[in-house]
């Protein structure tokens, strides 16, 4: 505890190169923040938000940079690896493209949009964060800094009631669910006295599991639980998906659910966390079941896409409870698949909803396969992802997933999971049908052609979605490698 | 002795602070009697030997989070409250129950581990050692605090401005 010389009283050189894309992050976060009042309100928009990409993209570099210096940093608070290396890139990617489809978005609506670009960047750091942190008291800020930047941008239709009460409930149940996993924190460090994840493994695996761990682990995966909308904890996720502006939902349903899950799985494996499997069967089938099922009476796209993500962290977290050499390589493919297919569905949802977001009903959808061919090809590759149609990212995702689980004799979840992937088939097809084979409304106007912002986002998703689906033996490769290394 | 005697003399204020919260009828009277108690409670800290705990006692709550009440009861501008008669069930169960509560608790505590004197600085906790993890171990921790600080006052500022000062308004 006391001063041990001076030349550890200080981090080293490479301990900010360990939390590089954070500062790079922070800096164009500030930038924007700076800048916001000087420039004009008619050229805030291009300028704060060229800023806000050029921070993501050199956040990538920065990551691809990082990756050359694994190791732990800033005593034992963060740990470059493989596995923190995927999912800065996952988040700093998806960042960019939202920040691309939301260009157009954000004129058309005609929201005064600086802000906007700095809170995503700063959103980005917290998740960045969630994915490199290996001690869990900087894991709860992280997920508090991307959980605030969250509870903002739903809010950011100030115009729309709507949107102020997707705002307000998810920030109140929200603050709910991080006391959760405040407490559950708070209870680990008493079963095992520490708060590095690594020494908690280490106590977890060594002598007799204390109760309170137990306890620990289950208030934790509530918390978390509730960051990546499974059920039971999912109560919020329409209304707050509904209401929040279509490129945030975009984001909020990818990003800091992406860096959540990279929080439960280090809690769950690398931790060693106890009486996980039961906890993660029961939500597992829960969020497959519930989705599904709420998804196919929906009529508005953005509450059906809402169902749609619970279903899909049902199927996420099958791969949790499979055995953790092919489980977690499984899950981190699922997120990035996901990642990219959903991105992609809601920047074309954006692109429809017009200003007041009045277009967002299965009804304004007939006949876009006439209106604008491309637009509906693009979201029809989309959506067949999100079903799982082989040569698309979510055929594979699903595949690895389900085939973890059969390997780990889960075949009950298995079962469940396959039945729900059916049922799920028929809600996305309902919108591809709607797209060629109904006619036009009238009231819905001619489509203003997609500028080249939201088209390059566009295109964007749709490689990676079928990069993902055509070869996906890279990524899975990549993965299986980080695995390797969080479990040594 | 002396720490004896203050200690139950800023015991007693306290108790007397937390009781005239509840009895007075104006937000602004409760709130300056709040004020009592955590002035008390940092004094007990202080002689129970935890310096640092006092001190954080007296910035944070004594200092900004009551300064955050009045504020808010200013804002508000609340006047007295109305009285009414309250709920009969928490009258007959609620005052036994907290009396129970308490006792049962402090019995807990003194059977189980026993009572000892302590004198200020005496604990591990000093401030020193509290400020080198702060600022050595919790460094990264510690700094992106102020991350977290900063979104919520931009998320502040975002939300509460007029939705007219959109580009909305420049067209219209």
């Amino acid at each position: 505890m006391s001063p041990a010389g001076i030349a550890q009283a200080v981090p080293q050189g490479v301990e900010y190169v360990r939390i590089l894309p954070e500062i790079v992050l922070s800096v164009s976060g500030m930038v924007i923040m700076v800048l916001d009042p000087l420039v004009d309100e008619r050229g805030s928009q291009k300028l704060l938000g060229l800023i806000g990409l050029i921070g993501s993209v050199a956040a990538i570099a920065a990551t691809l940079y990082q990756s050359q210096y694994p190791g732990l940093g800033f005593w034992g608070m963060v740990k470059v690896d493989a596995f923190s290396t995927f999912f800065h890139a996952l988040v700093t990617a998806i960042a960019a493209v939202v920040i691309l489809s939301s260009y157009e978005y954000m004129e058309v609506q005609r929201i005064r949009a600086g802000e906007y670009y700095g809170l995503i960047l700063f959103g980005a750091v917290g998740m960045c964060l969630m994915s490199s942190a290996v001690e869990l008291v900087l894991i709860f800020i992280a997920l508090e800094i991307s959980s605030i930047s969250t509870y903002v941008l739903a809010g950011f239709r100030r115009r729309a009631a709507i949107s102020s009460e997707a705002s307000l409930k998810y920030f109140l149940l929200g603050s709910f669910a991080t006391a959760f996993f405040l407490y559950g924190v708070a209870l680990m460090f008493g079963a095992t006295g520490s708060t590095s994840i690594a020494v908690i493994g280490e106590a977890l695996r060594s002598n007799r599991i204390p109760v309170l761990a137990y306890a620990g682990v289950a208030f934790m995966f509530v918390g978390l639980g509730f960051k990546v909308a499974a059920a039971p904890f999912h109560v919020w996720t329409p209304d707050v998906y509904e209401g929040a502006p279509a490129p945030v939902v975009g984001f909020m349903s990818t990003a800091p659910k992406a860096a959540a899950f990279a929080v439960l799985l280090r809690v769950m494996f690398e931790a060693n966390a106890p009486g996980r499997l039961g906890l993660i069967w029961v939500t597992a089938a829960l969020s497959m079941t519930l989705g599904n099922v709420g998804a196919l009476v929906q009529h508005n796209v953005k509450r059906l896409l809402a169902y749609s993500s619970l279903a899909h962290a049902g199927y996420l977290l099958v791969a949790f409870a499979a055995l953790p050499n092919n489980g977690i390589p499984a899950a981190m493919f699922y997120t990035a698949s996901y990642a990219a297919m959903n991105v992609g569905a809601f920047a074309v949802v954006s692109h429809l909803a017009g200003a007041g977001e009045r277009f967002v009903t299965l009804d304004d959808y007939a006949g876009l396969g006439r209106r604008s061919p491309l637009l509906a090809a693009t979201l029809t590759i989309f959506l067949l992802s999100l079903i799982g149609i082989p040569m698309t990212g979510g055929f594979f995702a699903k595949f690895y997933v389900f085939s973890a689980a059969l390997q780990a004799n889960l075949i009950g979840l298995t079962i469940i999971g396959v039945l729900n992937s059916a049922v799920g088939a028929y809600y996305y097809l309902r919108i591809i049908v709607m797209m060629y084979m109904r006619e036009a409304r009238e009231e819905v106007p001619a489509a203003i052609p997609v500028s080249p912002a939201l088209g390059v986002a566009l295109a964007l998703s749709v490689a990676a979605t079928l990069y993902l689906g055509l070869l996906p033996g890279k990524i899975l490769a990549y993965a299986s490698r980080s695995a390797a290394e969080l479990l040594r | 002795m002396t720490h004896l005697i203050i200690f139950l003399f800023f015991g007693g204020l306290c108790v007397a602070g937390a009781v005239n919260l509840l009895v007075q009828r104006h937000p602004i009277n409760s709130a300056l009697s709040l004020v009592v108690v955590m002035g008390s409670l940092a004094v007990e800290y202080l002689l129970l030997g935890a310096e640092f705990v006092a001190a954080v006692q007296v910035i944070v709550y004594a200092g900004a989070i009551m300064v955050l009440f009045v504020f808010v009861i200013m804002l508000l501008n609340a006047g007295e409250e109305e009285r009414t008669k309250g709920s009969r069930v928490a009258m007959l169960f609620g005052i036994p129950g907290m009396l129970v509560g308490s006792v049962l608790v402090g019995w807990v505590l003194i059977e189980r581990t026993g009572t000892q004197t302590v004198s200020a600085g005496a604990l591990p906790g000093a401030p020193r050692t509290i400020g080198w993890l702060l600022f050595h171990n919790f460094l990264l921790p510690f700094e992106v605090t102020s991350i977290l600080v900063l979104i919520a006052i931009m998320g502040a500022v975002v939300l509460a401005s007029h939705p007219d000062s959109d580009q909305g308004k420049k067209e219209s």
